[in-house]
Parts: C-alpha cells; structure tokens; sequence
C-alpha cells in the first residue's frame, strides 16, 4: 500500500515550485528535502526552538508545524530569500555578521527570518523590545549577547536603506508568474 | 608590513555562507543530488527500548518489509564479525576494572530507555518510522537502577556481572590529608550534590554513508567533533582497511562534547547499510532521539572534609564522590578524573585526597559536556572556601587569596595525574591579577552599600565568586598542511572538527600573518580525512592550542621553502627577503620581487605546460642543467606540514561572579549582575573569545537554575523534550556580561595561547550558590536550584528556626 500523494504549488522566495507529498509531509521537510532549500534548519520538531521559522505572507511561523499540503496560497520566505536582489547580505544578515551574532549557524536562519519580520512591525525597537522579539528562538552557542546587538545594528542598518528594499524581501512583487 | 591579525576581531568568514543559508550540515549533504535524480538516498530510523532495563527474549519484524518503502532492517542478529562485539572503550584506565559499552544493536538486554535495538532502512524518513512501529519485541522486565542513591544502594544491579554497580574506584594521594584536617585548628565538612544535564547542541547527531562500488571506497558524513576517530572505528567495525574509509566533517549544529564520543550505533549502522544496499543512507536523529539516546553528564554527589587555620589557609582536603556514569562507559574515566584533579583549581591545598567511584545506573550513559567535570569540581571546591568564609566570618575573596599559588611559584606541580596521563602541572598564570581584576569588575568591595540600599527597598541580593583552572589544549598531537597554490591562493588543512567556533578565521589569521599573505586569500578546511588523516578532535579547548599551534608551525616551514626558491630566483640572500601582501621582496629595494604565485610554479618542474604559468615551470625554462629539477632532500611543490605535541596541558584560569536579586515572595532569581575576568593568554581574536565566554555563561545559567535530566523511578526521562528540559531563551541570561582579560602567556606552545572554550561554563554552579546563599543567609549545597526548590528551603529554614 503506497501512500496517496498530493500536487501541491509552493511558493517561496518569489518562485513557484510544484511538489508532490505526501498529507503527512511537514513543510520544513519539503522545503529542505523536496526544494532542496536546505537553509531552514529542524532543531526540535515541536515547535519550540525556532530554527524552523520562516515568513509565511510575511509572519514568522515554524515550518516544522505546518503542512507543506497547507501552504498552499501563500507566500513563504526562507534564509535564502532574505539576501538583498544584487546577492548582498540584507541588513539582518549583515548585522549578524558584524555583531559576531552567530556560531555554528544552526539557530541563525530561525532568527534571521524572525528579526526580518519582527523590524517591519517595529523598525526602532530599544533593548527589551529587541530581546523581546527573539524570545521565542533557542541558541545554545552564542548566549543571546550578540544577537541582541544585532538586532540594534539590523534596525540601523535598515533605516539606512532605500524605504522598500529591507521590508520587501520575497515579498509579493518578486513573485514570478 | 602586512598589518597583523594576531589579536585583532577580525570578522567570521564562515559567516557569508551561514548567514546566505548557504551552510552544509549532515542533513544537508546529498539533498541537491538527489532532488531529481533517479535512485534517491535512503533514510534510516532507529528502535529504541522504551524500558530502562529489561531481557529480549524476542524480536519479530515480520511485518516490516511488508511495507512499502522499506529496504532492510538490522536487529543484532545480522551483525557479524566485529559488528558484533560491543562498541569499543574509547579511554581504557587500570581503575575501570568494570568498563562496559553497549552493542550496536541491543543484544539481549537494554540497560536504558533509548537504547537502539532495530535498525530500518527505507525510502524516507516517515515510512522508516512507520516500520519501526510495527517491530514487536518480547521483554523481560528487570528493575531499574536509577540514582545515585539506588545505585550506591546496589540492592539492584545494572550489569549482573558488575558487584555493587561500581565501574571505577580512583584514588589519588597528596600528602596525608586525614593527618592533616585531624591537626588543622578548624575543620568543617560538606555533602554537595549536582544534577544531570546535556550539551544539547541545536543540531543532534547524523551521519551520511555513501559505498562507492567501483573504487571501493566508503565516504561518511557525520556530525561527530572527530574525523579520525570515527574513521578508524568505521574501518574497524566493518573489516575495511582504512584507506578504503574517508570521513568527512561538514558543518556542525553545536557539539559541547556530545559528538566527541564515537562511534555512535548510527555512525557504524549507516555505513554498513549504504555498503549493503549499494545507496546513500542517511540518519539524522530527532530531538527526542538526542535526549534519550545520546549522552548526559555532570549528574555527581560529593563529601567534604577540610582542615584550615585561622585565616582560611587550606591544611588539608579530602573529597569523596560518586559519579553517576549511566548504563555505558565508552569514554572511561575522563570527567570523573577531571572532577577530582581539576577541583585544586588555583589553590594550594598542601594535602589532598579524593576518592571516587564511578557508578551504573539504567539511564543515558555519561560523556563529557562543555567543562567535562570541572564544573562539579569547580562547585565543589568553591563551596568549600565560601563555608570557610563563613565559618571564619572572613571576607571571601580574602579566603581565596590567602590559597592561591603565587604568580612565581610557576611551574606548579600539584603532584597528580591528569585526565591525559601527565603531570597536573600549570605552566603559567597570575591569579591574585584575576581577583583584582574581578573584584573591581563587579564591584565587590561596594557591594555591602549596594545591598543596604536594595534592602532599604525591601529588596534581597546577593554576590557570590568562583574561581577556576582549565587545563586546555591537551594531546596528544594536531598536525597542519599548508599548500600555496600556484594563483598565490594558500589552502589551509587540519585535521581536527568545527562546530561553530570559527576555525576558519582564527587559522586564516595565523596563516595570513605568518606568511605575509592576504587573509582573503587562505582558506581553511578541518574535520576532512582526505586532506589530513592524522588527527584527534576537537574537545578540551584544544583547537586553538594544538591546531593554531601546528597551523604556525606549517606555515612556518611553507615560508621556509618559499624563501629558499625565492632567494634563488631574485639571487638574494634569503634573510634579506620579506613577503608583503603575498610578494616576496628583496627588504629595501621592492622592485626586485616575485609573487608567491610563480614562487609555487618553480616549487613544481613541469613537463607539461597547461596554461600561462606552468609554462615557466617547464623543463626547458627552470633550474641548472647541471642539476636535478628537484634539489635533494627537497620535495616538489610550495607546501609546508607539521605537527604540534605537547608535554603537557596549557592551564587557564578565571573568575566569575555574579550579583542575583531573589523575590521574596516566588523565590525567582534574577541576575543583577555578571562578570567575568579571563586568562586563555594570547587572544587570536578576542571577538571569537568573548563569543565562547558568552555562549558558556548562558549554558551556565541553564545548568545552575533550570536545566535537570527529571528521570522519574522506572528509568523514564520526563522532560525529553524543550518544551519540559529548560534551556535558556533570552529572557533568561544576563542582560550584559562584563568581561576582563588578562593575558598571561603559555610557555608550554610558539604562540603563548591557552585554550578557551569551555571556560563561560566552568564555575556557574559555584557562582550562582554563592550569591544565591549570599542573598537568603543558608547554604546552598544542591544545584540546579528553581525557584521551588529555594521556596522548599526557605520553608523548611522556617520551620527548622522557629
């Protein structure tokens, strides 16, 4: 007995992707394995250590919570989507590097895509509300302290830019047809 | 000048491709191939006993390949030959007279929930697990050993042919600490316990195996913090000579010691699957999986007797302990060990003695983790000056200082045997520094004013203060190879892991000041047998000691030969030369010159031409008729490989201390304050180095106030998961720690380092006690403490002093 597979049209990153899966397939597992978008990392499978994360029409959600046959109609952006159109660093990825905000990288797509999202809704955060926006993603190399920080320079970093470009990353109007 | 490195933050390079998600960890390795491809990898999931301690009395997985998808399954009666025999006892010592180490697959009993018992192979990861489900196994249940208590108790036994549960029994002797406490004008005695934790790296284990049938050769990914030693284990296990295996260490989610114990079942089952079946397999464990099935440590009891004299001054010390090992002892003695030397921390005790016994118990067995048993010694031992403080109604710092070796009695041998087999000798430090230094960090001598003004607030705090030593960079060896290209690009090779502690940088500026070269043109690569097959690992804050040590060493001789050639071409003296941004020129006059680029063409005569550059180098264009193309005792090619071994361990040293405030009403802790002044002497790169103290803090925190292995009676570990097994978020660690260095050189290697990874979480029990007993006025002898566990005792104070 095989299980019954499903046509399902992700799109991510601006680009349109069709898979066929199993119901049961997480998303996190179709992205890495099915799209080979392997940046998205598992860390626990239940939801808490936020790795996973990504940006679902912009939100951060865990990947590792939903169902690739549930993402359907939405727009889904990875760590890969989060670099700026020209192939630079966005201003989250570039504060991460100049802060020292990561070690062996396994926890940082999950904070990247969730600081992505968290300084759209509040461009100028002070220091509680940076760590408030983190609190919900695990790292056990960095202690937090630089991640904090980077979350200050990526507000910098942002403002410095072009209004449209840090807020518009794998936003709908780089989707392709 | 080329500016140095040496001592400058520079930025990770290893960053542009994690940041792009452009890393490539063991669950990465093979996707991009496979996406498309025809025969798509294999994917492995495991059987685990649910029961802490029982017989198999049968194994039936009939109904597996029933399933669709499903390839094979191992139980342990399809392994053969060595596969068979136990894992190996990676660290054999005279005092382990009852090692024990599981089977690959159980054989017929489980000593601990979690234990692997079946091993399926099948098309995905989901129909792996859906057959897993349908093996049925017959068990015998035995009871379960869980504790310290249970198994000092030993009414019951892990191992029936194990007396008494005991594993080890360590003694070590300095002096006669019993003469002297009985002489000594004070004594006191102590019992301190500590609880299991776990690394827990954000990435568990995994590991990819591919059997190429046409050289027949196997390559295995995993996520290990050894190459070597997988490789030499894989080999073993499946009847392989070692050439025939590469292990390859790609980018690691996280180790803190976990992935230095090998091989893991998964790590020979894999292999043996892929060679079986012809397909790439992969195993990638699950979070659960990590709790269950990989290793704990730090879990020990301890009893105190100290003899003192009126100003705190030690007389005598004698430590006994039980160490809580889990089912298994494939890494011997070492955190035992470590725990009973490395407690003396910077303190002379003139007499000492410790006693250990190492114990059974049907929970996951016992590696080290970050510190790997420091941190009990630490706790133990600074729980025993802040009693004697007390004691003696002395200002702590004050009791520590009077025990401190002095800055010119080093080398000090304090007369033990150290976890590598050597001498506990310190090579160098200057800890009355360090207690200036962090007493001015956090404010000690202050903080009585600070907490008459919390008080006057109705506000409760406390400071305390711990001191410890770390013998870093242990042996036995690590080597390097230095390659420069004929581009002038330098590749850069050692053999020892990485999991997030930017080796690539660190060695990258090594390489690039030692050879005069642009950063940006050396690259690094560790943990890949292919390019250096002599390796160790990376544990023991070892990497910056032994493998930048070997790393200078190489280049050094690449330079050497670089010289040598250059100093032809140019007919220059070599001591005349310098290289400058990767140009080697005559000092003085910069016109004559020559890249490193054609310097590597002439290292390699050619008969062949292949593009611009090779043309120079062929045997028509270079070197004396006269002569061979290549010079006696040389060998072609611009390359330089050497190792680095040794005598003996380089000791660190630091203090920490730490301002908590507790509510009076929920008991919760809150950090104030945290400071902390370190010695790992020379700093490559004091940004990679404050990382490490950070990340230590935090999982310093964790194990003092939240994170505890909750094994209920029967062997089951409740909290197997993080939504129960409290690892700090944010909102858990101090909003800044405040950090010192000083730098105290080691003599011990060429560049005067110390190792300084494991250091942010040596003394985090100690610490946090001290202040936490500081703030409430009762002594804190049980880590991890929550804030119902400071609720419990504040009751029972209560009730105890009416």
């Amino acid at each position: 007995m095989s299980e019954e597979l499903h046509d399902v049209r992700l799109r991510v990153n601006g680009v349109s992707h069709d898979v066929r899966v199993p119901a049961r397939r997480l998303l996190s597992d179709a992205l890495r394995h099915d799209l080979g978008l392997t940046g998205t990392h598992v860390g626990c499978e239940h939801g808490v250590c936020g790795a996973c994360t990504i940006l679902v029409d912009g939100a951060p959600m865990r990947s590792c919570l939903l169902l690739a046959v549930s993402a359907v109609d939405v727009e889904l952006t990875t760590v890969e989507g989060l670099t700026n159109p020209d192939g630079s660093l966005g201003p989250v990825q570039q504060a991460f590097a100049e802060c020292h905000g990561l070690q062996c990288g396994f926890c940082t797509p999950g904070f990247l895509t969730t600081i992505t999202a968290g300084l759209r809704e509040n461009p100028c955060p002070n220091r509680e509300q940076a760590k408030e926006m983190i609190a919900g993603n695990l790292c056990r190399c960095t202690g937090y302290q630089n991640i904090v920080k980077a979350v200050e320079r990526a507000a910098e970093l942002a403002a410095d830019l072009p209004a449209e470009l840090p807020a518009d990353s794998g936003a709908a109007s780089r989707v392709q047809a | 000048m080329t500016t140095k490195l040496f001592g400058t933050p520079v930025q990770r390079v290893e960053d542009q491709r994690f940041l792009r998600g452009q890393g490539r960890y063991v669950d990465d390795v093979g996707v991009a191939a496979d996406i498309g491809s025809g025969t798509s990898m294999l994917h492995a999931a495991v059987l685990r006993s649910p029961h802490a301690h029982a017989r198999i009395l049968d194994i039936d997985v009939d109904e597996v390949l029933d399933l669709d998808g499903v390839h094979a399954v191992w139980t342990y009666e399809d392994l053969t030959g060595p596969m068979a025999e136990p894992l190996p006892l990676l660290i054999p010592h005279p005092a382990l007279t009852h090692g024990r180490t599981q089977y690959a697959l159980a054989r017929d009993e489980v000593n601990h929930v979690g234990e692997a018992i079946a091993f399926v192979v099948a098309e995905d990861r989901y129909i792996a697990e859906d057959a897993v489900a349908r093996i049925k196994v017959a068990y015998e249940f035995l009871p379960p050993v869980v504790g310290i208590d249970a198994a000092r108790e030993a009414t019951r036994l892990v191992h029936e042919d194990v007396p008494g549960n005991v594993g080890a029994r360590l003694e070590q002797n300095v002096g006669d600490a019993p003469t002297a406490i009985a002489a000594a004008p004070h004594r006191l005695s102590l019992d301190l316990t500590i609880e299991r934790s776990a690394c827990m790296p954000m990435e568990g284990r995994g590991t990819v195996a591919r059997w190429d049938a046409d050289i027949n050769r196997l390559q295995v990914w995993t996520s290990t913090q050894t190459s070597t030693g997988v490789r030499a284990a894989v080999a073993v296990k499946l009847g392989l000579d070692l050439g025939q295996v590469d292990v390859i260490t790609p980018d690691v989610g996280g180790g803190f010691g976990v992935k230095i114990n090998h091989p893991w079942p998964e790590e020979l089952l894999v292999p043996l699957a892929a060679r079986a079946l012809g397909r790439t397999v992969k195993f990638t464990e699950d979070r659960r999986e990590h709790f269950i099935s990989s290793a704990h440590e730090r879990g020990q009891v301890h009893h105190v007797e100290v003899g003192f004299d009126d100003d705190g001054r030690l007389h005598g010390l004698e430590v006994q302990f039980w160490h809580d090992h889990g089912a298994y002892t494939p890494y011997g003695l070492i955190v035992p060990i470590i725990t009973s030397t490395q407690l003396l921390g910077p303190y002379k005790p003139q007499n000492y003695r410790v006693v250990f016994e190492s114990l059974y118990t049907n929970t996951v067995m016992v590696t080290p983790y970050r510190g790997a048993g420091r941190p009990q010694g630490c706790y133990v031992m600074e729980r025993t000056m802040d009693a004697i403080a007390a004691y003696l109604a002395k200002d702590r710092a004050e009791v520590r200082s009077v025990n401190f070796i002095q800055p010119d009695e080093f080398p000090f041998d304090q007369q033990m045997v150290f976890q590598d087999g050597r001498e506990l000798e310190y090579d160098s430090g200057d800890y009355p520094a360090l207690l200036e230094k962090i007493k001015a960090l956090v404010g000690w001598d202050e903080f009585p004013a600070f907490r008459a003004e919390m008080a006057a607030q109705g506000r409760q705090v406390g400071i305390g203060l711990a001191c410890y030593v770390e013998g870093t960079g242990v042996g036995p060896y690590e080597g390097a190879h230095v390659h420069i290209e004929t581009t002038g690009k330098v590749k850069v090779a050692t053999g020892l892991t990485t999991q997030g502690q930017g080796h690539a940088t660190v060695f990258a500026q090594l390489v690039a000041d030692e050879l005069g070269v642009k950063f940006s043109d050396v690259e690094v690569v560790t943990g890949d047998t292919r390019r250096m097959p002599y390796a160790v690992g990376t544990f023991a804050s070892r990497a910056a000691v032994m493998s930048g040590s070997a790393i200078h060493l190489a280049a050094k001789r690449a330079k050497e030969k670089v010289l040598k050639i250059a100093a032809d071409a140019l007919e220059a003296d070599p001591a005349d030369l310098q290289i400058v941004d990767g140009v080697v020129s005559v000092k003085g006059s910069p016109g004559t010159s020559i890249d490193l680029g054609t310097v590597s063409v002439l290292s390699n005569p050619l008969r062949y031409a292949f593009d611009e550059a090779s043309k120079a180098a062929t045997q028509f264009s270079v070197g004396d008729p006269g002569k061979p193309p290549v010079p006696e005792d040389e060998e072609p090619g611009l390359e330089g490989r050497d190792f680095y071994s040794p005598e003996r361990a380089t000791f660190a040293a630091g203090m920490h201390a730490v301002i908590v405030e507790t509510d009076p009403e929920t008991a919760e802790v809150r950090i104030l304050t945290y400071a902390v002044v370190h010695d790992c002497g020379h700093l490559i790169n004091p940004m990679i180095v404050e990382g490490q103290i950070h990340g230590g803090v935090a999982q310093g925190v964790g194990g003092a106030l939240y994170e505890r292995m909750a094994y209920d009676e029967n062997g089951q570990l409740q909290n197997a998961s993080f939504m129960d097994f409290l690892m700090p978020y944010v909102s858990e660690v101090p909003d800044t720690i405040d950090i010192d260095h000083l730098e105290t050189p080691s003599p011990l290697n060429p560049l005067g380092i110390k190792g300084a990874g494991e250091a942010g979480v040596i003394p985090s029990a100690a610490v946090f006690a001290a202040a936490i007993e500081d703030a409430e006025g009762f002594p804190i002898t049980a880590m991890p403490i929550s804030p119902s566990d400071l609720f419990e005792l504040r009751q029972q104070r209560s009730k105890e002093t009416p």
